[in-house]
């Protein structure tokens, strides 16, 4: 009875451990005049965060909103590049946030987000973790956490390089297409001009009016 | 002997957990014939493993309920040079992977299969999705036991599957970077990779 009481409880704990865990980090294509909304269900008191980031796209900006599960707008930022935004859930339930390029009228833009729900699940279960974390581990901890910061400053560094190498790539494909209609548009001017110049001076197969008799 | 029980229970349990919590997480919604595609930044020669489960608007109990095991999606996988190296289909709840061989951006799309449009009653689907990438595919608690492991051990583990993620995505951005540098971006000149 004993045995069985322990196992219940090494379930439950079990059951405890694995309930939070996850972030959800996602880049994808909003074509234009569209919203594309994401649910996620969070548990009240849980720490959350979001942040989102303009890839690619016009002016590289992007509405965002979210909202909680009663439909009260926790934050709202109209055309915005990249913001971050943390919260704590207040209340059980669906939360929606939702990215708008509906101001746009031709270009779809990608858009990166992460939704950070909550702390990262321990390691592995330790069913009998009695003494306190030793030097050591505490340290390899905050290295880790250290280091998962490290990793979100570096992918929205990618990110600002990629979306300054497609402004770059955009502003060249302007560039070269401004230069050959300018080269035609100079073209077809001089061909023009030389052939008006050239009329102006041919013998002209018109009437002359004689003067006299 | 029953303590063996016990962890096997316990461990049955967690593996279950993490499971559910894996698959049922953020969720969006997609139409009959509509495709949603995500951008994921890979490194050469890294795991991926999407999870996703989909559930369809019962308008009798008004609610989402799993869907029927008829509705499939259809997952397709380019890798950057535009070339498709996963096209499948799976039931109404699935698991795909697939290692890239070139590191950039790969595009997943996903779409679901079904063709009768009474099926879905003008209604739209609700998929949840999950992408893991490289490290965060990793199982820890598999590879513990695999390798036997104590837990200052696989911390480090992680540690060094980070600083590793860290230094690959550095050097795939530096190696862009000196592209344009030398005044030009081809889509042509990927031979060029050492």
């Amino acid at each position: 009875m004993y045995g069985s009481f322990r196992l219940v409880l090494q379930v439950l704990s079990a059951q405890l451990l694995c309930v939070w865990v996850l972030g959800s980090e996602l880049t994808f294509e909003l074509p234009d005049n569209a919203k594309q909304c994401f649910y996620e269900d969070i548990t009240i008191g849980t720490k959350c965060t979001l942040e989102f980031q303009v890839v690619t796209g016009g002016h590289y900006d992007v509405d965002c909103r979210l909202e909680d599960p009663e439909g009260t707008t926790l934050y709202k930022e109209m055309k915005k590049q990249y913001d971050s935004f943390t919260f704590t859930a207040a209340k059980n339930g669906t939360y929606k946030f939702c990215f708008s390029n509906e101001f746009s009228t031709f270009t779809h833009k990608t858009v990166y987000f992460d939704f950070q729900v909550g702390d990262d699940p321990p390691l592995f279960p330790n069913e009998n973790r009695v003494t306190a974390l030793t030097q050591m581990e505490s340290a390899c901890v905050s290295i880790h956490e250290a280091l998962k910061s490290v990793i979100d400053y570096q992918t929205h560094f990618r990110l600002r390089e990629a979306q300054g190498r497609s402004r770059a790539e955009d502003l060249n494909t302007r560039v070269a297409f401004w230069s050959i209609g300018e080269a035609l548009i100079l073209l077809v001017v001089s061909i023009s001009q030389v052939v008006l110049l050239r009329s102006f001076f041919s013998d002209k197969k018109t009437t002359t009016t004689r003067v006299g008799s | 002997m029953v303590s063996v029980r016990m962890r096997s229970c316990v461990l049955s349990v967690l593996l279950l957990n993490v499971f559910y919590s894996v698959v049922s997480s953020l969720y969006f919604h997609i139409g009959e014939t509509e495709k949603k595609c995500f951008i994921e930044e890979i490194p050469d020669e890294t795991m991926i493993i999407g999870n996703y489960r989909t559930q369809l608007y019962d308008k009798q109990r008004e609610e989402y309920l799993p869907a029927t095991q008829g509705l499939g999606m259809f997952v397709e996988v380019k890798d950057p040079d535009d070339k498709v190296i996963l096209s499948r289909q799976y039931g109404s709840e699935g698991r795909f992977t697939f290692t890239s061989h070139t590191p950039g951006e790969h595009q997943i799309c996903l779409h679901s299969n079904s063709s009768k449009f009474a099926l879905f009653a003008g209604g739209m689907l609700r998929v949840h999705l999950d992408i893991q990438v490289g490290e965060h595919a990793n199982n820890y608690a598999e590879i513990a036991a695999k390798d036997k492991l104590t837990e200052l051990q696989l911390r480090v583990r992680q540690l060094v599957e980070q600083c590793t993620r860290l230094t690959e995505e550095r050097d795939e951005a530096e190696r862009q970077l000196k592209h344009i540098k030398r005044g030009f971006h081809c889509d042509f000149c990927r031979e060029e990779r050492p």
